[in-house]
């Protein structure tokens, strides 16, 4: 084990060298190295994430697109400037496509009001997956409720694959919008958008992607995969919370109505009437997180330079060592065995309730997630109550796989 | 002997154990121990709901002293159900109302009871207490 461990190691040493650079990941929990599985739920940030808040507040704060003065040119700059960064990031062909959030789910609640305001009327569909977090479902279900729209679903099989066999069935002529997560939360599922946009646009539906897991895994390139909207959060790509993108075509987000209002986001306004500001502006009301856009590109460019390739690639070998290390525990069964799957492991330990594992994986300085990770018809498919859930970033090592698999075979023997 | 007797008894007996493990070990050996709560008692209506874990709880009043039974679908909070049953079943309605629970602290779990923590532990002793409220007045309207 240690061998083959030691090979694999040598040949992908360079990514995980970059662990050094999150200062939490030195901290202990209850007196032992922390390993951090928890990065579905949220990443850990760089220094330079840190320092560019840090510096942003002692040197330039000042609110943006107000001020007559030099620091709040300087701001305003500076958050239109991550706006181009971000747009360079998605490939998307026009900054004004990118529009600043407080993260995935706001945006997915921003496209299920604006847009669903003016194209969904009542007998319309509106179609998502099984695999869904949450966030890209209730939003179109108050949407439906709203409309009088119905909600229909996209199954997945017994491998956490989306039956593609499927869409084209479930396509009718008053399916407005596809709504399907490009990553899955909990299986980690990578699913073919590609393929989905092509199907969909053959029918004139447009896709929404929820890209919360999906954006961190490889390049994505919103013109090639043609995706009308794609939606992702700042802190679950090594930025900071309360930041969030959504990348929507010009030809649609023209045409939506405006979600919140207030500052910002209006062109004049009397009692009389009110007419609003232009994109991206139009749909960012009140005063923006600039600094939290600012953070967002930090990490975007740090992580670019890391080699999004070579990082998804080496979270892929972690994530196969972790597979093989955990099958080798009688009683231990994955939950999401897709062809194509990002770094998350979902599973059970023989008939071991997930949160028991989880506290006692916690005292042993492991923080994974139980329970049903906000996808409870994920949960539902497979008829458990939940799973514990490893979500694997690429600054963490082989060695701490072995430590999940010490911990739980210790785990084991303790509920035995 | 009184609520404080019974939380200092069982203080004592996990003072013996000077590691997490061997007190998560004798916490998983109570809840192996509980008996099961009525499988007709299994449903919404004993539920306490908490997000991680899941707790049943019902009681009765047999002269004048409250008794609890009370299961749990994830072990450990099965056992800390059962060191909370030890500690408030058979005691009357003031005596639940007045106790000061610091057992779960001074035994080391004291995250098991946070709530930051949504395991249904929390909430059920507030049920608990509930239970005690209740049948207080039913016991004071009666006489």
């Amino acid at each position: 084990m240690v061998s083959r461990r030691n090979k694999e190691q040598q040949k992908t040493n360079s990514i995980s060298d970059y662990r050094s650079d999150f200062p939490i990941l030195t901290r202990e929990v209850y007196g032992q190295p922390l390993v951090y599985f928890d990065n579905g739920a949220t990443t850990q940030k760089p220094r330079c994430v840190l320092e560019t808040i840090q510096r942003f507040y002692n040197e330039i704060n000042a609110n943006i697109h107000r001020g007559v003065h030099k620091l709040s040119d300087e701001s305003t700059l500076e958050y239109e400037n991550a706006r181009e960064v971000v747009r360079g990031f998605l490939n998307a062909r026009k900054s004004s496509e990118i529009i600043f959030t407080s993260g995935a789910t706001a945006s997915l609640n921003l496209v299920a009001f604006s847009f669903g305001e003016v194209f969904v009327s009542q007998g319309d569909e509106v179609l998502v997956t099984e695999m869904e977090h949450h966030s890209n479902i209730v939003p179109w279900q108050l949407l439906c409720e709203r409309k009088g729209a119905k909600l229909k679903v996209l199954p997945f099989d017994e491998n956490g694959e989306l039956i593609l066999d499927e869409l084209p069935k479930l396509l009718t002529p008053k399916t407005r919008i596809v709504a399907v997560t490009h990553v899955s939360n909990t299986l980690g599922t990578v699913n073919p958008i590609a393929e989905i946009v092509r199907i969909a646009h053959s029918q004139n539906v447009p896709v929404l992607v929820d890209g919360a897991q999906g954006v961190k895994h490889g390049i994505v390139d919103v013109q090639q995969l043609d995706v009308d909207f794609y939606a992702f959060s700042g802190h679950k790509i090594y930025g900071p919370t309360g930041i969030g993108v959504l990348y929507g075509k010009e030809e649609w987000l023209d045409r939506m109505v405006p979600w919140q209002s207030g500052g910002d986001m209006i062109a004049t306004v009397t009692f009389a009437k009110t007419t609003f500001n232009e994109l991206p502006f139009k749909f960012e009301a009140g005063t923006a997180n600039y600094i939290g856009a600012v953070g967002l590109v930090t990490a975007l460019t740090y992580y670019s330079r890391i080699g999004i390739e070579a990082a998804t690639s080496y979270e892929g070998e972690l994530l196969q060592y972790a597979i093989e290390r955990l099958s080798e525990i009688d009683g231990l069964t994955i939950y999401g065995n897709a062809r194509e799957k990002a770094a998350i492991i979902s599973f059970l330990l023989k008939d071991i309730h997930p949160y028991d594992t989880g506290m006692v994986l916690d005292k042993m300085g492991i923080a994974v997630r139980t329970g049903n990770h906000c996808t409870q018809p994920v949960i539902d498919h497979f008829g458990i109550d939940g799973t514990v859930r490893a979500s694997l970033a690429f600054y963490n090592t082989f060695e701490e796989i072995d430590r999940l698999y010490d911990a739980l075979v210790k785990i084991k023997a303790m509920f035995g | 002997m009184s609520v404080n007797d019974i939380q200092n008894a069982i203080i004592d007996e996990f003072s013996i154990f000077d590691n997490w493990m061997d007190r998560y070990q004798q916490l998983i050996e109570y809840g192996k121990e509980l008996l099961p709560i009525d499988e007709r008692k299994r449903t919404e209506q004993y539920l306490i709901q908490g997000c991680q874990s899941k707790v049943w709880l019902d009681a009765e009043l047999r002269d004048g002293k409250i008794y609890f039974t009370a299961d749990s679908d994830a072990i450990i909070t099965k056992g800390i159900v059962a060191l909370l049953i030890k500690v408030l079943s058979g005691r009357t309605p003031d005596e639940i109302l007045n106790a000061e629970l610091y057992f779960i602290d001074k035994i080391g779990l004291k995250e098991n009871l946070s709530p930051t923590r949504s395991n249904g532990l929390l909430a059920m002793v507030k049920q608990m207490r509930m239970y005690a409220l209740a049948f207080k007045t039913k016991l004071e309207q009666a006489g």
